[in-house]
């Protein structure tokens, strides 16, 4: 059951009124322009142990995404593909809003909204993936941690997964005898890509909008739009969330922002990859 | 992976049920249909069944999860084990976990929250036949039998959903157009003050095909907003001979 939530992060009124009064203006508390990211910074290959990996500090927020695989069967409606599964927590100190236990349904939210944007334009070529068509698949995890809220979540998590997907090295699979399929460690093979993918989150705040919103900006927010929007520039998932409303000429501007500024996101991300290969 | 030769349009253009690309399937909608809830609605597209019912503005315990300035709203949708080809677990899933968030976030912005207080409003809503479409009939479903619960509100909510299937823009899609098709997008609508109140997208548009699947989705919106008007009048407006 999704309940209201009642422990909201609470933000000084007189902060309140500056902050949207600054919007109102163009402005931003911090100096930034409505449609400018923080400073991202974004480190490949940050976990050692895993298969892939990547560190994302957007303002604030820190995000660091990781990559584990291992070898299972398909599921029977796709026999030659492998399989991914994209999970996201928020660990309990990451905000003083967040409580231990299972993905609540901000978390399930997140990841599954990255799933689909990652799934829907085929991101991983995951018919590379079959070892035995029919019985053996690659399974990956995609495990996405949230360590510190400073607000858009969603964006920080997307960068990482997808800077993830993009280094990660994958164990080279070894058919043994009685189609027993071993791992080899030593021999590692890059993730098969088809294609990019980021997400921009547009906050609404009196018939303004604006990107990247702090965790504080987050509290005036009437409601936001993540739009993905692919390497090629076409939409590849959208997600109304909040309880305000949009018009659909904030809808279709929303869209124009987030084409607009997916351009910043992917060059973020493929100037990390510069200094991996 | 589509069948081989399955084609979702044909030569004539016609879709797999014999709709037009921008024709609604069949609906069914009926306000008051259960005896102990405050509020409750039946909303049939095709295939797809719903059943939603409100309760409230009522007391809830804990009192701590209350709000001091207006009514909280708790949200339910859910699927039930018979619904689908597989029988689904009646436990929530992930899936339905998001969808009770994504419908409680559109149903709090249309409920005046603000004239209940220190209540919750709590809507439910049960899938009982799941042929695509589930989250735009069960949100119908809730704004007609939050109506029904005389729960004052913004407007009536209105939704479907517009997909892409054999790369052409088809209204209202059916379960084998969800499954083979190219994308999929519900939205909800207040549809007299032009306000969407849910926006999701699965699956890849180009903007202009987006900005194509928005006036196609308002044109079945305002079809559906005539039919949830007119559930609500057979309720309340019409005489019926017996109580003359």
């Amino acid at each position: 059951m999704s309940i209201t939530p009642t422990n909201l992060r609470i933000v000084s009124t007189l902060k309140k009124h500056s902050m949207a009064s600054l919007i109102e203006k163009g402005l931003r508390i911090d100096g930034r322009k409505l449609n400018e990211y923080r400073e991202i910074t974004i480190i490949p290959n940050y976990i050692a142990k895993a298969e892939g990996s990547a560190y994302v500090k957007v303002g604030g927020t820190v995000v660091i995404a990781g990559l584990k695989v291992g070898v299972g069967t398909p599921f029977p409606d796709t026999p030659n593909d492998g399989v991914i599964t994209v999970n996201a927590e928020f660990v309990p100190f990451a905000s003083p809003t967040f409580e231990p236990g299972p993905p609540d349904e901000n978390a399930i939210e997140l990841a599954r909204v990255i799933d689909r944007s990652i799934r829907e334009l085929r991101v991983v070529d995951l018919s590379k993936l079959a070892i035995i068509p029919g019985e053996k698949v690659y399974i990956l995890w995609l495990d996405i941690y949230v360590f510190d809220h400073d607000g858009n979540l969603l964006d920080a998590s997307m960068l990482a997964a997808m800077t993830t997907l993009l280094t990660a090295k994958i164990p080279k699979a070894v058919v043994k005898e009685e189609k027993n399929v071993e791992l080899n460690k030593e021999e590692k093979i890059p993730l098969p890509i088809n294609n990019k993918v980021v997400t921009v989150t547009v906050g609404k705040v009196n018939n303004k909008l604006i990107i990247d919103p702090t965790v504080d900006e987050e509290q005036i927010l009437e409601c936001k739009l993540a739009v993905s929007i692919s390497e090629d520039g076409r939409i590849a998932g959208m997600q109304k969330m909040g309880t305000g409303v949009f018009t659909e000429d904030e809808v279709l501007e929303a869209v124009k922002l987030a084409k607009e500024a997916s351009k910043t996101l992917l060059a973020k991300i493929n100037e990390a990859l510069s200094k991996v290969q | 992976m589509k069948p081989e030769g399955l084609k979702l349009i044909n030569e004539e253009g016609l879709r797999v049920d014999g709709r037009k690309p921008d024709e609604l399937r069949p609906v069914v909608m009926e306000v008051g249909v259960l005896k102990n809830a405050d509020g409750s609605a039946y909303v049939q597209q095709g295939n797809t069944k719903v059943i939603a019912a409100v309760y409230g503005p009522r007391e809830i315990h804990p009192k701590h999860l209350t709000l001091p300035d207006r009514a909280i709203l708790r949200t339910r949708y859910h699927m039930v084990p018979y619904s689908t080809d597989e029988r689904k677990s009646p436990a929530p899933t992930r899936r339905e976990i998001e969808l009770s968030k994504v419908i409680r976030e559109a149903l709090e912005s249309v409920i005046f929250v603000e004239l209940y207080p220190r209540t919750t409003i709590d809507v439910f809503i049960e899938v009982i036949q799941a042929d695509a479409g589930t989250r735009t009939a069960g949100i119908m479903a809730a704004s007609l039998a939050l109506a029904d619960a005389g729960i004052p509100m913004r407007d009536l909510v209105a939704a479907v959903a517009v997909g892409k299937v054999d790369g052409q823009l088809v209204l209202d899609i059916n379960q084998l157009e969800d499954e083979y098709g190219e994308a999929d997008m519900p939205i909800a609508m207040m549809p007299s003050l032009g306000k969407i109140v849910l926006l999701q997208l699965n699956g890849v548009l180009t903007e202009e095909e987006f900005k194509q699947a928005l006036q196609l989705a308002k044109k079945g919106i305002m079809k559906l907003y005539e039919y949830e008007q007119q559930a609500l009048r057979k309720k309340y407006v019409e005489i019926k001979p017996e109580e003359v």
